[in-house]
């Protein structure tokens, strides 16, 4: 604990002052009927809704879970066929070229019209905001891998493009690979909220967010946009110490 | 035995051709030290390639034991000027790769890898990344990898280029000591007059761009060799004279280039 202080003091001290600062001038910031809730009602807000809290972060995890699974199961075999072999590159990429600029959340409509409002509607949301970073990325490392690498590995018998794919080429993309799934994490969080908000089911915390503004509970709205940080916070650093930690064993610095 | 006949490699590029090597006929015998030499973009390290496999001779055929080579084979190893080992995996890894795509048993990979990462003196970093290895010993890695294939031919392009000029002479004596004991064929491209005299049993100084064999110059000297002894310093001289000619045709130049 002591330790902790001295490490962190400065940290420490910096989140504390900012909260005394919140606290003490939220009385002060009104606009008609409303005014900011303080620290202290947020916290109240956390601690009346932690049961239904739970239940809401399943529920957004579900579609998170949902369509990054997707997504990383598009992109990467894609990112890795259109990396390695020059027909499958021309053969997607005018028709990436032409999805990939549509903001993920301009496919809401037609996920609600053709899937309904159910979980795998905001998973394809989700889906579409975390598709194109994999992808790319994938794509990227693919197409970065140092050429003396491959040739190395054919003149010691690894000819087969499969051999050569699996021993080489990937490997070598990992870091790539990892940077895009990362970005992904991070849009796919955003499209969660969107998607929810749109009502594609009665549970998740981005519904909750606009079911409460619609209840003029601005203290609930609150607490559920700290959750949203809290949990993005946590999944960021579970996947930093998951991947990247394992991957600076061979790799002098830190993935971006 | 390795017959390079007739072999001559032209580059289509947008801005036309590029002829790189002409007519190249040589043999190399079998456990043979041959250095090549020549002014830059003389085609050496084309060449080499041709032999490894990685490049096709637009015209002409490379032989070893009687067959011709048309593909990488992991009987002729190579060495690679920049450092080539996979960074993802450790040092005994690396060396262990060739004899993974074998499909050799795990305990076989080990001996192996092992027996080859002692004889290039690096044990202790058996558990290391290649980033953890100096350059040196990186090179010294990778000329361990290419030997645990057991292959005919060791081609090496440049290996101890980006190396610091004391590591570099440390280098040419353990290679020369790794190679008694493994007695391969070794095709060795250097820029370094001092290098080849002091490695080589035949010089092969190839001319300006484009490459033609200029002249075969053998080094009947026992090893190990005195760097600074008359007779090194003869060879010395007379490739000197012979580059320098080359390198002032490679430019155009009619300087006078004495040697020494």
């Amino acid at each position: 604990m002591i330790s902790a202080i001295r490490r962190y003091g400065v940290e420490i001290t910096s989140l504390c002052v900012a909260v005394v600062i919140w606290q003490l001038t939220a009385p002060y910031v009104t606009r008609g009927d409303f005014t900011l809730p303080g620290f202290t009602d947020v916290l109240a807000s956390f601690f009346s809704l932690w049961d239904v809290m739970i239940t809401d972060a399943a529920t957004s995890l579900l579609h998170f879970g949902i369509g990054m699974a997707a997504g990383i199961c598009v992109a990467i075999p894609l990112g890795v066929g259109m990396g390695w072999f020059r027909v499958i590159d021309r053969i997607f990429d005018p028709i990436i070229e032409i999805l990939r600029p549509i903001p993920p959340l301009a496919w809401i409509p037609f996920a609600i019209v053709f899937i309904g409002l159910t979980h795998t509607s905001a998973g394809t949301i989700v889906f579409i905001g975390a598709v194109f970073p994999i992808l790319l990325n994938t794509y990227q490392g693919f197409r970065n891998v140092p050429k003396v690498l491959i040739e190395a590995a054919m003149v010691l018998g690894c000819t087969r493009n499969y051999d050569l794919i699996r021993k080489v080429a990937f490997p070598s993309a990992i870091p790539d690979i990892a940077t895009g799934i990362r970005v992904a994490m991070g849009v796919a969080w955003m499209c969660v909220v969107a998607a929810e908000m749109f009502g594609v089911s009665t549970t998740g915390i981005g519904y909750k967010i606009s079911h409460w503004m619609h209840l003029y509970r601005m203290d609930h709205v609150m607490a559920y946009m700290l959750l949203l940080g809290f949990i993005a916070l946590f999944i960021n650093r579970a996947f930093r110490f998951l991947i990247v930690e394992r991957l600076s064993r061979w790799r002098k610095g830190v993935v971006a | 035995m390795l017959t390079i006949a007739n072999v001559s490699r032209v580059f289509e590029s947008e801005s036309g051709q590029v002829e790189a090597l002409r007519n190249i006929n040589l043999e190399v015998f079998d456990k043979e030290f041959l250095c090549f030499i020549g002014p830059s973009g003389c085609g050496k390290t084309t060449l080499l390639r041709i032999v490894a496999g990685l490049d096709q001779p637009t015209s002409g055929e490379v032989f070893l034991e009687g067959k011709t080579i048309k593909s990488p084979d992991p009987e002729r190893g190579m060495v690679f000027q920049e450092y080539s080992l996979f960074p993802w995996r450790t040092i005994i890894d690396n060396i262990a790769f060739g004899l993974e795509m074998k499909g050799e048993s795990k305990e076989k990979r080990r001996r192996i890898a092992l027996k080859y990462l002692e004889l290039v003196g690096l044990e202790a970093f058996e558990r290391s990344y290649p980033y953890e290895l100096s350059g040196g010993m990186r090179q010294r890695v990778a000329i361990a990898r290419a030997l645990a294939n057991d292959p005919k031919v060791l081609l090496m392009d440049e290996p101890f280029g980006s190396v610091d000029a004391q590591t570099r002479n440390f280098l040419q004596g353990e290679l020369l000591r790794i190679w008694c004991e493994t007695r391969k064929t070794v095709l060795f491209i250097t820029h370094s007059i001092d290098e080849a005299v002091y490695l080589a049993d035949r010089v092969v100084v190839l001319s300006a761009r484009p490459g033609q064999i200029r002249e075969i110059i053998k080094v009947d000297l026992e090893r190990p060799r005195l760097r600074t002894s008359v007779e090194v310093n003869v060879v010395r001289e007379r490739l000197l004279g012979l580059l320098g000619e080359e390198q002032a045709r490679g430019c155009g130049e009619t300087v006078c280039w004495t040697g020494i």
